[in-house]
């Protein structure tokens, strides 16, 4: 199967769907004559004009509220937030507006969207550009909320997010966009809500999602080279969460870390662990372990993000304290 | 904090009144009979409605935040005979008169504010949260200013799809000090969007004047700093209200982008139903209800020999009916099922809910 680039695959999956419906077009900051921040959007502009591939002026709160406007009104955007750290000056349209709408409206007014851009850290860009929001969105009904960790989710996913008819908060990475996965030609979309047991094994459950699926998989890796076969699960939407794939493997695994970038506070893994521990009480043979960021703004020297941020060693150590190595 | 002097108070006021059409003479207007008949029939029908509201309010039959609207009709009405069926509106909380005079059924307005599931949004919004798709109503917002971005990009579908329609886009005075605000006009005008934003200048965000939240107090100067057409409108004159609102939607029509108008109006009850109004004069608010626009419509028709005794007497009496029979409606309707939590939040029918 061909290899393509994460941002490619988002790409793909844009104009695949643009092509199908002439409703979607796509708006943010640098995505028409700058061919994207980050060139996710490369080459739109040219198939698609100005009228559906539009640059903004740098006005979050603005073009997030024209967006939901225009899904009122019966268009399908997808809003492009150059990282979601920006996203901050926008919550209220997509708190307020986006989420409500269908309920206060009594549902007369659904808010088929898409706010789609990287989350997390990307390399020493320190604490304002170093945040994971994927814990405040899920928490707020209304939104569903998907964080691909690779090119062939990404794709699939991201064509359901345009998709569905809810509003989808829709969360990639810096560091992913340049990542090569397999592809295929053919299309083909990935239901919102379901995670995905990319490992199977029987020692414990790792679950995990976005870019921290790398973490997960390559410390699944070093336990195997010790002979301990760890289950990893990648849950690809935080909103829903696709709980039943995680209590089944922990009833057969008994065992649970949770990695995640995000602040450990109030995250998606207490919210797993709680859920585990109320629907798998009786299989556990030891508590819930989770790997977080520090409980701290990421610094910018290379020391301080190595110390904050979750990484290999870290989950490697708390695969070993629920198996009591 | 000192309290404030009565003088001080009154001077914040003044400042709001507006002189833009001194006691304009029927003759000035040149509208045929049922246009006159369709605002004062309108405008009264919000009025009743709305102190039928406040008496409701006060009998706990209504509950929550209820901000009424009256003296203000005219803003309403004067834009709804300037604009067509396929028009789009959208406004802040304080909505009742919008899907009223756009012919919501009062029925459903009233069952909304007793939060009955027979209600406009089905007992989910109350007093903020009027939704009414039948007249192209895309709601009452809570958040001030959060409506107006979402106002321009009813307009953006519009021009993106081709039609000649424009979005009606009201907000408070409030309003025009949140960055909201700002950047949606700035985008509305260089993308030349067919929206008309209209600022309610009522002098008093909650109960803080104009005066005092900015040096710029004439509003309609806020657009200038984007180009665009603005002008200030007689927000007690619903004549005025119409000539203005049908120049922007020509210009909206043509293709020439946004336009915005400052209506200078008056609330002449409090902020909310919590709210005695103690920032402002019983002499500026009586001033004010002398140029009522109820009884200026009314004042014309007169001249103009729309309407005699008779006709007033008999709206009065049908207007009366009207109210009534949607206190009855609303409270012989039943509440949602608490089961209907689960409804509406999602177009996904399956959902799957956290529940414990």
């Amino acid at each position: 199967m061909r290899l393509i680039q994460f941002r490619e695959a988002l790409r793909e999956a844009m104009c695949e769907e643009m092509r199908r419906d002439e409703r979607v077009f796509l708006m943010g900051e640098e995505v028409a004559e700058y061919n994207g921040a980050y060139k996710v959007s490369e080459g739109m502009l040219a198939e698609f004009g100005p009228k559906r591939v539009i640059d903004t002026p740098i006005s979050e709160l603005g073009f997030a509220g024209i967006g939901v406007g225009a899904a009122m009104n019966g268009l399908r955007p997808i809003i492009e937030f150059m990282t979601f750290n920006f996203s901050l000056v926008a919550i209220d349209q997509v708190i307020n507006s986006a989420a409500k709408m269908m309920q206060m409206s009594g549902g007369q007014y659904p808010v088929p969207i898409v706010f789609r851009g990287p989350t997390g850290n990307a390399g020493q860009l320190a604490a304002q550009h170093s945040q994971n929001f994927e814990s405040w969105y899920a928490n707020c009904p209304g939104l569903k909320v998907v964080v691909p960790s690779n090119p062939y989710d990404a794709k699939g996913l991201l064509k359901s997010a345009i998709r569905d008819d809810d509003p989808v908060i829709f969360m990639e990475s810096e560091l992913m966009y340049g990542d090569k996965g397999e592809v295929p030609e053919e299309e083909y979309l990935i239901p919102i809500g379901k995670a995905k047991v990319v490992r199977e094994g029987n020692a414990a459950t790792l679950i995990s999602f976005g870019k921290m699926m790398k973490v997960a998989l390559a410390a699944a890796d070093e336990m195997a080279k010790e002979g301990i076969e760890v289950e990893v699960i990648d849950l690809r939407t935080v909103r829903p969460i696709d709980y039943d794939t995680v209590i089944q493997s922990v009833k057969k695994t008994n065992r649970a870390v949770v990695v995640e970038e995000a602040w450990p506070l109030g995250a998606i893994s207490s919210e797993l662990t709680y859920h585990i521990q109320r629907f798998a009480f009786d299989y556990l043979d030891a508590p819930v372990r989770r790997v977080n960021s520090m409980d701290v703004p990421l610094g910018y020297a290379p020391t301080l993000v190595e110390a904050t941020l979750p990484n290999v060693k870290r989950t490697i150590e708390a695969l070993n304290a629920v198996m009591y190595r | 904090m000192a309290q404030k002097k009565k003088s001080e108070v009154t001077k914040q006021g003044e400042q709001n009144k507006h002189s833009l059409t001194p006691d304009k003479k029927a003759e000035v207007y040149d509208f045929p009979q049922e246009t006159y008949r369709f605002w004062y029939e309108k405008m009264l029908l919000a009025r009743r409605f709305e102190e039928k509201a406040g008496q409701l309010y006060g009998r706990q039959k209504i509950r929550g935040f209820c901000h009424l609207y009256i003296g203000q009709e005219a803003c309403v009405a004067g834009a709804a005979t300037a604009l067509t069926k396929d028009d789009k509106w959208i406004t802040a909380y304080r909505d009742h008169a919008h899907p009223l005079i756009l012919g919501t059924p009062a029925r459903a307005v009233m069952a909304e504010l007793f939060g009955k599931v027979t209600g406009c949004s089905k007992g989910k919004g109350g007093s903020m949260h009027m939704f009414d798709k039948n007249v192209n109503f895309f709601g009452g917002h809570g958040i001030v200013g959060g409506q107006i971005p979402l106002g321009a990009g009813i307009a953006f579908a519009e021009q993106y799809m081709g039609t000649q329609n424009v979005c009606i886009c009201y907000m408070g005075d409030g309003a025009v000090r949140q960055g909201a605000f700002h950047e949606t006009l700035n985008m509305a005008m260089t993308w030349k969007l067919p929206v008309i934003f209209v600022i309610e200048n009522n002098g008093y965000a909650m109960g803080t004047s104009v005066k005092r939240t900015s040096n710029v107090t004439d509003l309609y100067t806020l657009g200038e700093a984007y180009d665009m057409p603005s002008e200030p409108v007689d927000g007690m004159v619903v004549e005025e209200v119409h000539l203005a609102v049908a120049r922007a939607a020509e210009r909206a029509r043509k293709g020439e982008g946004p336009t915005l108008l400052e209506f200078r109006t008056y609330r002449y009850k409090g902020h909310s139903m919590s709210d005695p109004a103690k920032y402002r004069t019983k002499e500026e608010v009586e001033a004010y209800k002398q140029q009522d626009p109820i009884e200026q419509v009314k004042r014309r028709m007169l001249e103009k020999g729309f309407g005699d005794e008779a006709y007033f007497k008999q709206v009065e009496k049908e207007v009366k009916a009207i109210v009534e029979d949607s206190v009855q409606f609303a409270e012989e309707s039943p509440y949602p099922d608490p089961s209907d939590i689960f409804k509406d939040v999602y177009v996904q029918e399956d959902y799957p809910f956290l529940k414990e």
